[in-house]
């Protein structure tokens, strides 16, 4: 069983960029098997996110993950759960800082993901063991995120989103803050249309988060490199034409089933097979009540 | 099973008692039966009478033996009665006139089962009783005229059957319903392989209307069904709303607020039967599937599984038949609002215990789950003519054929041995199916829902085998969700 350690200025395994922060931690709890690497991408956004943006979340950590890059974020639930996960699901390693004890478990229901997240990675606090999660440590923990990551990609997140924060904190620190825009009309979305607003650059695919990080690209072997996707969207030859046709009638927003049909002139029977097709494929999702959204 | 009513007539101070594990009401029968014999004309005995309902050691209740009672009285004073082969049933009013009973086709049916002849009840029920094969049904309007009849003096009204099959009211329509051709395409589906389905859509979506128009697409009942659905009716004495004759499937649409008495049977005294039962050989409609109790869930299950329900009381344990297509109906979240166009405004905590309570317990016998969503005005007042019923019942009859005799409960009957039989999946299905279990994250069991549910989509498509087309549409409509 790996037991936490306590790790300082002193200890080799201390990540010399937590120094870049005007009041570093005096030291942090680490458990877990690989402890933060670098460079590393932080990827976070609201715990009360969609599932387009949980399945975003998800795709840029697997696709860092396979390209070798480590994934920080703050184990919360929605965005940074799917984070985790996907770096996890792709074969990558994750590091979760937490707000509370390192042998606490919050949120509990994230007790698999944690157990894996150690596995595979590591989990670093700056609370002493059994502290819980008080709201007041959040903030603290976001300027660490914000300290290890290189770069940090604001998935979703509303106006008041502890995101933000950590996009704060990142800006401060001279780490390359990106944010995933949404439609002006989702509260989701605010914070980061906010911030692109505010001169943050929009992320539109991995090959945005590469250019905008030289040492991100160094990391990446070639091979690696080619694999990427350059950005999200084209790439539908792979499907045939009756499968396209369904693609092309579903926009980025989430729709029902019937509305394909409809639009299309097919039958129910014929867009529900059509459908499953798809999401064995890969491109489409069904989402809880009843909707299915593209994700290619 | 029937029950034997014995009169003794001896010396000592006049009295009259009943023994046999009776009930209140059979108590009471003292004070009915007492007045109407004077008031027929007769004498009740000065002397000293005992009843004995035999079998003793069964429970017995109800009005239905006042009439025996009455008739085993004046046989043991009058020998000139002839009594073989003959059944009585009915309650007698104090002016001798006889009332009638609940539950007469099923006490028929029994007596007919036990090699009785005859049976003579109250002319109202009489030709209630004379659905009931094998047996001769007389309707007497008084105990006079049964004594008469019984001396061989008169004779009784005897009960015909009306052959011609009632309407149950009218079904509404499908074409009523505009749009949500997912929805009805699931219907469709559920009708054919007697799948219990599950709508989940925003308030106002039009679920519970859908919901009623499904019994429209179930063929209609052999007769001998129907005739079982009518002796549960006549048990609970509500063949009034039902006409005992007609052949539609039942549509029972219990409110979450029942008690679970109301719902599986039960009751004070011999269990009733419940809404489940009342809903066997149709549809059983629960709206607003997750504000019924947990309990109320929970008691569903064995049900879903044997098709019966086994009511148990202290006394004695009451086993109904309980054949019935689910339709669950539901919000997609407490809320009601998600993937709808207003926005959902329920914690992910909230979310997840939503869909804990159905999925419990009886998630495991519901096949196919549909979203509902809200129509849009342009799609209610535009788009095409939509199907009427009949051509859909037409499918569903012909898919049903398909199976035949090899599925007593349609394709959802079927085990799982018994599904990869029926369903003789092509080979690209296979691959689809291992693919499927692989990233869809599919349990054996929904494994199997699925397979089950594309051998009804090939029976309304018509083909032998499943294939790829049939399993990729049952794929849509699996309860799992990915994530």
């Amino acid at each position: 069983m790996t037991l936490p350690r306590w790790i300082d200025p002193a200890s080799p395994d201390w990540p010399v960029r937590l120094l870049h922060l005007e009041s570093p931690p005096q030291g942090f709890w680490q458990l877990g098997t690989i402890g933060a690497l670098w460079p590393c991408v932080a990827i976070v956004g609201s715990r009360r996110a969609t599932f387009a943006g949980v399945e975003i979340a998800r795709s840029i950590a697997s696709e860092l993950a396979s390209a070798g890059i480590q994934v920080v974020s703050g184990m919360a639930l929605g965005i940074d759960a799917a984070a985790h996960s996907g770096a996890l699901d792709a074969g990558g390693s994750t590091v979760a800082v937490l707000g509370c004890g390192v042998d606490v478990c919050y949120p509990t229901r994230h007790a698999e993901l944690r157990s894996r997240i150690i596995t595979d990675g590591c989990l670093i606090t700056e609370e002493p063991p059994g502290t819980p999660p008080f709201k007041h440590n959040f903030p603290k923990r976001n300027r660490i995120i914000a300290a290890l990551a290189h770069a940090v990609v604001v998935v979703e997140a509303t106006e008041r989103s502890g995101a933000l924060s950590t996009a704060r904190w990142a800006a401060d620190l001279g780490r390359e803050v990106l944010a995933v825009p949404g439609s002006i009309r989702s509260r989701q979305s605010s914070g980061t249309n906010l911030l692109i607003r505010d001169g943050v650059r929009p992320f539109l695919g991995i090959g945005d988060l590469i250019d905008a990080v030289p040492e991100l690209r160094s990391a990446i072997p070639e091979a690696a490199l080619d694999t990427l996707p350059a950005s999200h969207g084209g790439g539908l030859e792979r499907f045939s034409p009756p499968l396209r046709e369904i693609l092309a009638r579903m926009g980025t927003q989430p729709v029902h089933p019937d509305q394909v049909g409809l639009a299309l002139g097919l039958s129910p029977a014929l867009v529900a097979s059509r459908l499953s097709a798809l999401e064995l494929a890969g491109a489409v999702m069904s989402l809880p009540g009843g909707l299915v959204a593209r994700t290619v | 099973m029937p029950v034997t009513v014995e009169a003794d007539i001896a010396n000592g101070l006049p009295g009259f008692t009943i023994v046999g594990l009776t009930d209140r009401a059979i108590q009471e029968a003292r004070e009915r039966v007492k007045p109407a014999i004077r008031n027929a004309g007769f004498k009740f005995p000065p002397r000293r009478v005992t009843v004995n309902l035999a079998p003793a050691e069964l429970p017995k209740e109800g009005t239905g033996f006042d009439l025996a009672i009455a008739t085993a009285i004046l046989r043991a004073e009058d020998p000139s009665l002839r009594l073989e082969g003959l059944a009585f049933l009915g309650e007698l009013a104090l002016d001798a006139s006889l009332r009638p009973v609940t539950g007469v086709l099923p006490m028929a049916r029994c007596l007919a089962a036990a090699g009785i002849c005859r049976l003579v009840v109250p002319v109202e029920n009489a030709s209630e009783a004379a659905l009931a094969e094998g047996i001769e049904v007389l309707g007497a309007a008084t105990l006079q005229s049964c004594v008469e009849y019984l001396r061989g003096e008169g004779s009784l009204i005897p009960g015909v059957r009306d052959a011609t099959p009632a309407g149950a009211g009218p079904e509404p329509d499908m074409a009523a319903v505009r749009g949500q051709g997912q929805a009805k395409r699931a219907l469709e589906i559920a009708a054919a392989g007697g799948h219990n389905i599950l709508m989940t859509g925003p308030p106002g979506a039009g679920k519970t209307m859908l919901a009623r128009t499904f019994p429209s697409l179930l063929p209609d009942l052999a007769s001998d069904a129907a005739l079982e659905v009518a002796a549960i009716y006549s048990l609970r004495g509500t063949l009034r709303e039902r006409p005992p004759t007609t052949l539609r499937p039942p549509f029972r649409a219990p409110h979450h607020s029942i008690s679970r008495a109301g719902l599986v049977g039960g009751g004070t005294g011999l269990a009733q039967p419940g809404e489940i039962s009342l809903a066997h050989q149709g549809v059983l409609f629960l709206d607003e599937l997750c504000e019924f109790s947990r309990q109320h869930l929970e008691a569903l299950r064995q049900p879903l599984e044997e098709h019966s329900v086994t009511v148990a009381r202290a006394r004695a344990a009451v086993t109904y038949p309980a054949d019935f297509i689910l339709i669950g109906a539901s919000n997609p979240c407490p809320c009601g609002h998600l993937g709808d166009a207003q926005e959902c405004r329920c914690e992910p905590r909230q979310l997840s215990a939503y869909n804990n309570k159905i999925s419990g317990p009886i998630k495991d016998r519901i096949d196919l789950v549909v979203s509902v969503p809200r129509q849009e005005y342009r799609d209610i007042f535009e788009g095409a003519d939509e199907e009427p019923s009949a051509v859909v019942r037409g499918r569903v009859e012909a898919a049903r054929n398909r199976r035949g005799e090899s599925a007593g409960h349609g394709n959802a009957g079927l085990t799982g041995r018994e599904t990869l039989a029926a369903a003789r999946a092509t080979p690209p299905a296979r691959r689809l199916l291992a693919l499927s279990g692989e990233r869809l994250h599919l349990s054996a069991r929904g494994f199997f829902r699925v397979l089950r549910v594309a051998r009804t989509i090939a029976d309304l498509a018509g083909e032998d085998r499943v294939g790829e087309d049939a399993l990729a549409e049952a794929l849509h409509y699996r309860i799992e969700m990915a994530g």
